[in-house]
C-alpha cells in the first residue's frame, strides 16, 4: 500500500515538471523524423549527434549555473574563441606542445574571462547583460585585431587521432565502424560532476539560494563575489573546454565559428525550464533542452531542408515550447485565485 | 518574578544630522511577549537594527544582555545571532526556490568549512522542527508555493534551529487572515512556555492588544512609555502613536439616498463568489468587509470587468450595462483602487504627474494630437491640491513617497477620470494611522460630492466608521447587511469570524 502510494505521488511529480513535456515532445518529433527518414533513428546518428552537440551541451551546462545564480553571461562565446585560438596558435607553431598544455591553456584562459566578468559585474554593481555583451565585444574584438581573423589549420597527427577515440566500438550494415566520441564521455563526465557539485555541495545549494533571493542569501552571511567569481570561472572553464572540443570536431579554427551560437545556447537552456530570473532550473531539463535543438537541427539535414529554414523552425519550437509553458502557469495561477464558495 | 533578559538604556542613532532615536531606554522580560509600536518614522526599525548588530547606537549608550554588558563598538548581526537574537523582517529573507526543508536547514550549509551536504541531517532537522511546534507543513514544497501564512511559520522554524532566545518580528500580521494570525499566536505562545521571549513589531493595533503581555510605544524616536496592554484601547493606543486625539465618528447614519446609482443582480463567477446582489446609491459610502478569500476582491474585480463574471446582470442608473472587460468599466465611470498599489496601482520610478495623468491621457490630447502640457499640469495641480499630497515637486518619482502620499496619489489618479462609482480595495492597508484618517476624510469628501463609494476592508474600524452600509461577505457569497448606525464594533467582529 505503502509503495503503491509513493508511486502515483512519484508520477504526478514527473508529470508536475515541465522537463517530463519537454520529453514527449523530443519522442514525438523523433518518430516524425524517422518516419521521412528511415536514417534518423539508429544508434550510430544517435551516437553522431551526441558527438557532434557535446561542445552545445558542455556550454549548455556552464549557462545553466549562471542562470542559476541570478546572473547571465552573453560572453561565453567570445571567451570560447579567445581560448580555442590561443591554444590553436600554440599547437601549430609548436606541434611537440604537451596534450596537457594543450588542454589547461584554453580552461585557464576561460577561467580568467570569466573572472573579469564576474569582477565587473560585482565591483560596478551592474546588469550581468550588459557587462557580458561588452566584454564579448571586447574579447572578440581584440582577438579579430590581433589574428587579422586569419584561420588555423595543419593540427598535429595526436590531435586529429584524439578526435576519432570512441569508446563503445560498432560497425553499421556497410562496415563502416562507429560508436560513442570519447568527446561524449566529456559531456557526460561534466553534466555528472556539476549534478553532484549543485546537489550535494553547500556551494552549489548557495548558488541556488542566491539565485531565489539575493538579499536573502547576503542576510544569510553567503559571500556573495566569492559566489559570483566561482559562478562566471566556471562557465569559462567550459568554454575552454568547449572550445577544445569544437577544435577537435572541425580540425580548423576560425574566430568566428563560434560567434553567434551564444543566443541558441541560451534558448536551449530556457527551452529545458530554466529561468532567466534565477534560481531554477535542472541539468535533466538542460540536457533535453539541447537534445530538443539537436534532434530538429539533425533531423532537418537529413531531411535535405536548407540551414535558413532550420532557423526558423528552431525558433517556431521555441515559441511553441515557450507558449505550453506560459499557458500551464497560467492554469497554475487560476487555480489559485479559487475561493471556497461551499457549493 | 520577571527575569531580565535584555536592558538597554541612553539609545540614540542619528543618521546624517537627523534623530532617528533619542536617548530610548528599553527593556524585555525572559519569555514575555512584548510589543514595539509606532508610526513609520518613529524609530521602531532603527531600534531593532540596534539589537540585531546591524547598525550602532551613538555613544553613551549601554545594553545588557543575559545580564552581561555588550561591546557595543564590536558588537555585529553575528555576535547577535550567536546570542540567540534572530529577526523575521517583512519579507522574510526565505528562498523561494528551495524547499521547506532546505529553507529551514540552511543554516548549515552556511556553517564555517563544511563543503558537502548532509541532506538526511536537513531532514532530520527540519522535521524535529516542524513537528516539535506543531505545524502543519509539507516539507517538500517549495517555499514561493505556500502562503504567506506559511512561509512565515517557515521562518519561525528556521530561527528555531539553534539557540533561539529573542525572536523579532516585523510586522507579522500585515497580510495574514484572522486564521492564520491565530495559529501564528498560538506558535509564539508555545515559544514562551520554552522561555523564548517574542517581540513584535506592528501597527495593527488590535492584534497587539490580543497577545501582548507589555506594549512599549514610540513617538518621533522618543519612549512614549511602557504599557500593560489592560490598560489601553484602539483609541488611546492612536493617541500614544501619533500625539494627535483622532476621532472617531459614525458618519452621518441618518442621511438616506435615493438616487440607485448602481445595482448588481444574481452575480456569480464558479469558484469565487455567488449570487451577489447589492445597491449602491448616489453619495453612499457601502463597506464591504470580509476576510482574506471571502471572495471580496475577485469580486471587485470583475465589477470592473477584469475578472468577467460567469452569471448576473449590471445596472447603472437604472440601465442594464454589460461589462465584458475594464475598458467596459472605464467607459462607465468606473473607477478601481487595487489593493496592491506598489503592483497595480501605480508605476513606480515614474513621476507623481505621470501616475495621476495616465488614465486621463486622451482628455488632454490637443488638435496635434499630442498631449497638451498646460492641460496636464492643470490635471496634476488639481489632483495635488484636492488630495493634499505634500510632495516638493510633482516630477519626483512616486517611490520616493511615503505609503499615504502614494495611496493619495492612486486616488488621485483615479479621481481625475471623474468617476461615478469607485471601488477601494483595502485603500489604508500598510498606512499609519494618521495618513488613514486623512485618505478617510477624502473618501469621504468625494462621497459628498455625489460619487458611489464601495469600500473593501477587513478592518472593523475601517468600514464601521467609513461607510454608511456595511454588506459582510463570506465564502464568496454576502451573508449580513447592516446599516452602521445600528451595530456595534463587537457585534460586526463576532459576524465577519463566524464560522
Amino acid at each position: 500500500m505503502q509503495v503503491n502510494m509513493k508511486g502515483v505521488g512519484l508520477g504526478k511529480k514527473l508529470l508536475k515538471r515541465n522537463e517530463i513535456y519537454l520529453f514527449f515532445v523530443i519522442i514525438g518529433l523523433s518518430i516524425i523524423l524517422s518516419i521521412f527518414n528511415p536514417n534518423f533513428f539508429t544508434l550510430e546518428n544517435l551516437f553522431d549527434i551526441l558527438r557532434s552537440y557535446s561542445f552545445m551541451g558542455i556550454l549548455a551546462v556552464g549557462l545553466l549555473v549562471v542562470l542559476l545564480s541570478g546572473g547571465i553571461d552573453i560572453s561565453f562565446t567570445a571567451n570560447a574563441t579567445v581560448a580555442q585560438y590561443v591554444m590553436a596558435y600554440l599547437l601549430v607553431n609548436n606541434p611537440e606542445m604537451s596534450i596537457f598544455l594543450a588542454i589547461f591553456i584554453p580552461c585557464t584562459i576561460g577561467i580568467v574571462l570569466g573572472g573579469i566578468n564576474a569582477s565587473l559585474i560585482y565591483f560596478l554593481n551592474a546588469p550581468p547583460i550588459i557587462i557580458t555583451i561588452a566584454t564579448l565585444n571586447v574579447f572578440f574584438g581584440v582577438l579579430q585585431f590581433i589574428s587579422g581573423g586569419k584561420w588555423l589549420y595543419n593540427f598535429p597527427v595526436w590531435f586529429r587521432n584524439f578526435s576519432k577515440i570512441t569508446v563503445i566500438k560498432l560497425f553499421n550494415p556497410e562496415g563502416i565502424p562507429y560508436g560513442l566520441s570519447i568527446l561524449t564521455i566529456i559531456w557526460i563526465a561534466i553534466i555528472l560532476g556539476t549534478f553532484f557539485i549543485l546537489k550535494y555541495t553547500t556551494l552549489g545549494r548557495k548558488i541556488y539560494a542566491m539565485g531565489g533571493n539575493i538579499e536573502a542569501a547576503k542576510r544569510s552571511g553567503l559571500n556573495i563575489l566569492q559566489l559570483q567569481m566561482f559562478v562566471y570561472c566556471f562557465m569559462g572553464l567550459f568554454a575552454g573546454i568547449a572550445s577544445i572540443i569544437q577544435a577537435l570536431l572541425a580540425q580548423t579554427v576560425a574566430p568566428n565559428a563560434i560567434m553567434g551560437r551564444e543566443l541558441e545556447i541560451i534558448a536551449a537552456v530556457v527551452l529545458g525550464g530554466a529561468s532567466l530570473a534565477g534560481g531554477s532550473g535542472s541539468l535533466i531539463g538542460t540536457l533535453l533542452g539541447v537534445s530538443l535543438i539537436a534532434v530538429i537541427s539533425n533531423g532537418l539535414t537529413l531531411m535535405r531542408v536548407s540551414s535558413y529554414w532550420q532557423k526558423v523552425f528552431i525558433g517556431l519550437i521555441i515559441i511553441i515550447s515557450v507558449s505550453v509553458t506560459a499557458l500551464q502557469r497560467r492554469a497554475v495561477a487560476r487555480r489559485v485565485a479559487v475561493v471556497d464558495v461551499g457549493e | 518574578m520577571a527575569v531580565l533578559f535584555l536592558q538597554m538604556s541612553r539609545i540614540s542613532k542619528f543618521y546624517a544630522g537627523v534623530r532617528a532615536l533619542d536617548n530610548v531606554d528599553f527593556s524585555l522580560d525572559r519569555g514575555e511577549i512584548h510589543c514595539l509600536v509606532g508610526e513609520n518614522g518613529s524609530g521602531k526599525s532603527t531600534l531593532i537594527k540596534i539589537i540585531s548588530g546591524v547598525e550602532k547606537p551613538e555613544e553613551g549608550a549601554d545594553i545588557l544582555l543575559e545580564g552581561k554588558r555588550l561591546d557595543i563598538e564590536h558588537f555585529t548581526s553575528k555576535n547577535s545571532i550567536d546570542n540567540g537574537v534572530h529577526v523575521i523582517y517583512q519579507d522574510l529573507s526565505l528562498f523561494p526556490n528551495l524547499t521547506v526543508r532546505e529553507n529551514i536547514g540552511f543554516n548549515m550549509h552556511v556553517e564555517k568549512g563544511k563543503k558537502f551536504v548532509n541532506w538526511a541531517d536537513i531532514n532530520k532537522i527540519a522535521q524535529e522542527v516542524v513537528e516539535d511546534i506543531g505545524v502543519n507543513i509539507e516539507l517538500e514544497r517549495e517555499v514561493g508555493t505556500l502562503s504567506i501564512a506559511d512561509q512565515q511559520l517557515v521562518a519561525i522554524c528556521k530561527a528555531l534551529i539553534g539557540d533561539l532566545k529573542l525572536l523579532i518580528m516585523d510586522e507579522p500580521t500585515s497580510s495574514l487572515t484572522k486564521n492564520e494570525v491565530d495559529s501564528l499566536f498560538s506558535v509564539v505562545k508555545k515559544l514562551k512556555k520554552r522561555g523564548i521571549t517574542t517581540l513584535f513589531v506592528s501597527h495593527k493595533l488590535n492584534e497587539i492588544l490580543e497577545i501582548a503581555e507589555r506594549v512599549t510605544v514610540l513617538r518621533d524616536g522618543k519612549c512614549v512609555g511602557v504599557y500593560d496592554p489592560d490598560e489601553l484601547d484602539h483609541e488611546k493606543l492612536t493617541y500614544l502613536m501619533t500625539g494627535k486625539k483622532i476621532e472617531y465618528i459614525k458618519p452621518d447614519t441618518d442621511s438616506v439616498f435615493s438616487e440607485k446609482l448602481l445595482e448588481v443582480r444574481g452575480f456569480s463567477k464558479k469558484g469565487n463568489f455567488k449570487d451577489i446582489d447589492l445597491t449602491l446609491y448616489k453619495g453612499e459610502i457601502l463597506g464591504i468587509i470580509g476576510l482574506l478569500g471571502s471572495g471580496r476582491t475577485e469580486f471587485a474585480l470583475s465589477l470592473f470587468g477584469i475578472n468577467a463574471a460567469g452569471k448576473g446582470r449590471i445596472l447603472i442608473e437604472g440601465k442594464e450595462v454589460k461589462i465584458r472587460a475594464n475598458k467596459d468599466a472605464l467607459n462607465h465611470g468606473i473607477g478601481y483602487v487595487p489593493e496592491d498599489r506598489l503592483e497595480l496601482g501605480l508605476v513606480m520610478p515614474q513621476s507623481i504627474g505621470n501616475n495621476i495623468t495616465i488614465t486621463i491621457l486622451q482628455k488632454l490630447l490637443n488638435n496635434l494630437n499630442m498631449i497638451d502640457k498646460g492641460k496636464k499640469e492643470d490635471a496634476v495641480e488639481r489632483g495635488v491640491s484636492d488630495l493634499a499630497i505634500k510632495v516638493a515637486s510633482t516630477e519626483s518619482a512616486v517611490m520616493t513617497l511615503s505609503g499615504g502620499n502614494q495611496q493619495r496619489v492612486v486616488l488621485a489618479k483615479w479621481i481625475s477620470t471623474e468617476p461615478r462609482i469607485l471601488i477601494l480595495d483595502e485603500p489604508t492597508v500598510g498606512i499609519d494611522v494618521a495618513a488613514k484618517s486623512s485618505i478617510h476624510e477624502i473618501i469621504k469628501k468625494l462621497a459628498a460630492q455625489g460619487i458611489g463609494i464601495i469600500l473593501i476592508s477587513d478592518e472593523i474600524q475601517e468600514v464601521l466608521y467609513n461607510c454608511h452600509r456595511i454588506l459582510v461577505m463570506r465564502k464568496g457569497r454576502i451573508t449580513g447587511e447592516f446599516r452602521t448606525g445600528e451595530i456595534t464594533e463587537e457585534k460586526l467582529f463576532q459576524v465577519v469570524n463566524a464560522g
